[in-house]
């Protein structure tokens, strides 16, 4: 057994690596989508202001970071829907407000310390069973969650108006798209920390939409992305012996570079490789088509 | 052959400024009281919306009948979306009320019968990565049902939206590569398997070519007469509009004018913009129908 597996640290870490790697890309389809990859960074602050209050009040922090991350995030989504301020602007208050807080109760409570580094930036050390069973218990809500709305997540991020039209209750699952990607923010800043989770929800996803089609077809790429960009950075993070977060999102990045090359050779043989009659087809195509209707404009004129 | 429309002859029509009906919508009202409420699929009822206090709409009352192909024709910020949005529901109005079906737009729950196409859909312009066939089954939905990624689509009713949009031989491209004609046509089959009684367009032609533009008047006008679908298209164009509706409201905050596209002419126009307009037409009937 290679050494890395001989640690039960190592293996609990692995474990949430697979976890959070393949719930926190799942719902980053349904953010980057429809262009909300921001709240996942907002969300991410506002955990960091909840570990804030759990560590100066000794309290447990995932907890109180849930409660912080699911209260922001309904009063985002309630004050965008209600247009009381702007999406973008609603997202930069909360951002820098929380941030704010978390500065000033870390001040308070006498600067930093290894747990609050933790939390920042990842750990391999410090992912607890406690933790494992609120990552899993988590991946199974998202999972259920996913499976019954899928048909109506799809139709949202393809446009809210058609999907209202359509029938679909758009505020309220806007509401438990919001709730559950703070949950997921908060558990997954244990592996990643919170100032990095942002980049596991959005990356993986942009790999996916390059390397695959359809809305299923991506959650699930996504997921697998996911997966092994958590477990390759984890364990590079482990023989480096520094912090999973940058190991996991350089992993993530270096993919997608790899992924965006290809795409970009492989159109650059498809055009020389393209038949050059082709082009000279479509022209005159387009010129009979525009023919047609030369011949058939009709109706009035306004000047 | 080219007519010029005379100037005169609906002066009756163009203003409402002293709060009083104009005579087409007298003559709407009385049509209406001879259908059920539940048939008539849009009806202003004194609506107003205001964004802020400033009134966008004012005092809008007229109905589109079942079987109509209505246009609704404005300059742009004349609050012809927001006439369409409260028409769905998407609004809610300030004052007034907008009848879907009988039924209050806001509160309407019989989603089967409204197809709806808007200008833009904000997915067309990311990698949006689902298929054409996915969105157009979008259609099929009717209702949240757990575990529906299980269930198959209603294949028939999907392929025979498709093959009447002219679309069939997409159903496997992804969605952010069609040209903007074809994402209109793509919207409209999703429509389709609904089997909409009523169908409403926001400008559903910009941004589209002369070819495609032509290509999607076509199968509008089969849906509007061969299928007896009501649509509502709204529009700046008054060329599509004399050629393809049968009737016509122009908005420019208030209803400048409504009533059979026939009786639009250079004063209702000059009413619409507020400045001279001269009427130049061409045949009604369209050189390809």
């Amino acid at each position: 057994m290679p050494e890395i597996f001989q640690y039960e640290f190592m293996n609990r870490a692995i474990l949430a690596s697979v976890l959070v790697g393949a719930t926190a890309p799942a719902f980053g389809v349904f953010l980057v989508l429809r262009r909300l990859s921001l709240i996942a960074d907002t969300l991410s602050h506002v955990a960091l202001a909840g570990v804030a209050i759990a560590l100066l009040t000794k309290t447990f922090a995932p907890v109180v970071a849930l409660i912080a991350t699911t209260s922001a995030a309904v009063s985002i989504e309630e004050l965008r829907m209600r247009r009381l301020l702007p999406g973008d602007a609603a997202l930069a208050v909360f951002l820098y407000g929380s941030l704010a807080v978390a500065v000033v109760l870390i001040s308070i409570a006498d600067g930093f310390n290894s747990t609050l580094f933790s939390y920042l930036f990842g750990s391999v050390l410090t992912v607890t069973q406690t933790d494992l069973w609120w990552m899993a218990a988590l991946a199974i809500v998202i999972s259920v969650f996913m499976l019954m709305f899928s048909s109506e997540l799809a139709q949202i991020t393809f446009d809210p108006d058609i999907a209202r039209i359509n029938g679909v209750r758009v505020h309220l699952l806007n509401l438990g798209l919001a709730v559950l990607t703070g949950a997921t923010i908060t558990v997954s800043m244990r592996v990643v920390g919170v100032l990095l989770v942002g980049a596991l929800i959005v990356i993986p996803v942009l790999v996916s939409l390059r390397i695959t089609q359809g809305m299923t077809r991506t959650v699930i790429a996504s997921s697998i992305v996911g997966v092994f960009v958590a477990v390759v950075g984890m364990v590079i993070a482990y023989y480096a012996d520094i912090a999973p977060g940058g190991t996991v999102v350089l992993t993530a990045i270096t993919l997608l570079v790899a992924v965006e090359l290809g795409a970009f050779l492989s159109r650059s043989l498809g055009r020389h490789s393209r038949d050059p009659d082709l082009a000279n087809h479509s022209h005159s195509h387009e010129s009979h088509a525009h023919g047609t209707v030369d011949d058939s404009h009709g109706g009035q004129h306004s000047h | 052959m080219v007519n010029k429309l005379p100037a005169n002859g609906s002066t009756e029509l163009l203003s409402q400024d002293n709060g009083s009906d104009t005579e087409s919508q007298v003559v709407d009202r009385q049509q209406d009281q001879n259908l059920p409420a539940d048939q008539i699929p849009i009806r202003f009822d004194e609506t107003w919306f205001s964004y802020n206090s400033v009134p966008v709409v004012r005092d809008i009352n007229f109905s589109i009948t079942p079987g109509e192909f209505a246009a609704i024709l404005g300059p742009n910020g004349s609050g012809k979306t927001t006439l369409m949005k409260l028409a769905l529901g998407l609004l809610k109005p300030t004052s007034g009320q907008v009848l879907l079906f009988g039924e209050p737009a806001e509160t309407f729950t019989d989603w089967h019968k409204v197809g709806y196409v808007p200008q833009r859909t904000q997915a067309t312009e990311s990698r949006f990565p689902a298929s054409v066939r996915e969105i157009v089954n979008f259609g099929s939905y009717s209702g949240f049902s757990p575990l529906s990624i299980f269930k198959r689509d209603k294949s028939n009713r999907v392929d025979e939206a498709m093959e009447m949009a002219g679309i069939a031989q997409l159903a496997s491209r992804r969605v952010s590569d069609l040209s903007v004609g074809q994402q209109q046509r793509m919207l409209i089959a999703r429509s389709l398997v609904r089997k909409p009684e009523l169908l409403v367009m926001d400008e559903p032609v910009a941004g589209v070519d002369a070819a495609g533009e032509e290509q999607f008047h076509t199968m509008v006008r089969r849906l509007n007469r061969d299928l007896g679908i009501t649509i509502v298209m709204v529009s700046h164009d008054i060329g599509a509009v004399m050629r393809e509706a049968t009737t016509c409201a122009c908005i420019n905050r208030d209803i400048v004018f409504h009533g059979p596209v026939h009786q639009l002419d250079a004063q209702a126009l000059s009413g619409l913009y507020g400045f001279p307009v001269d009427v130049l037409m061409h045949d009604y009937e369209h050189t390809h129908r």
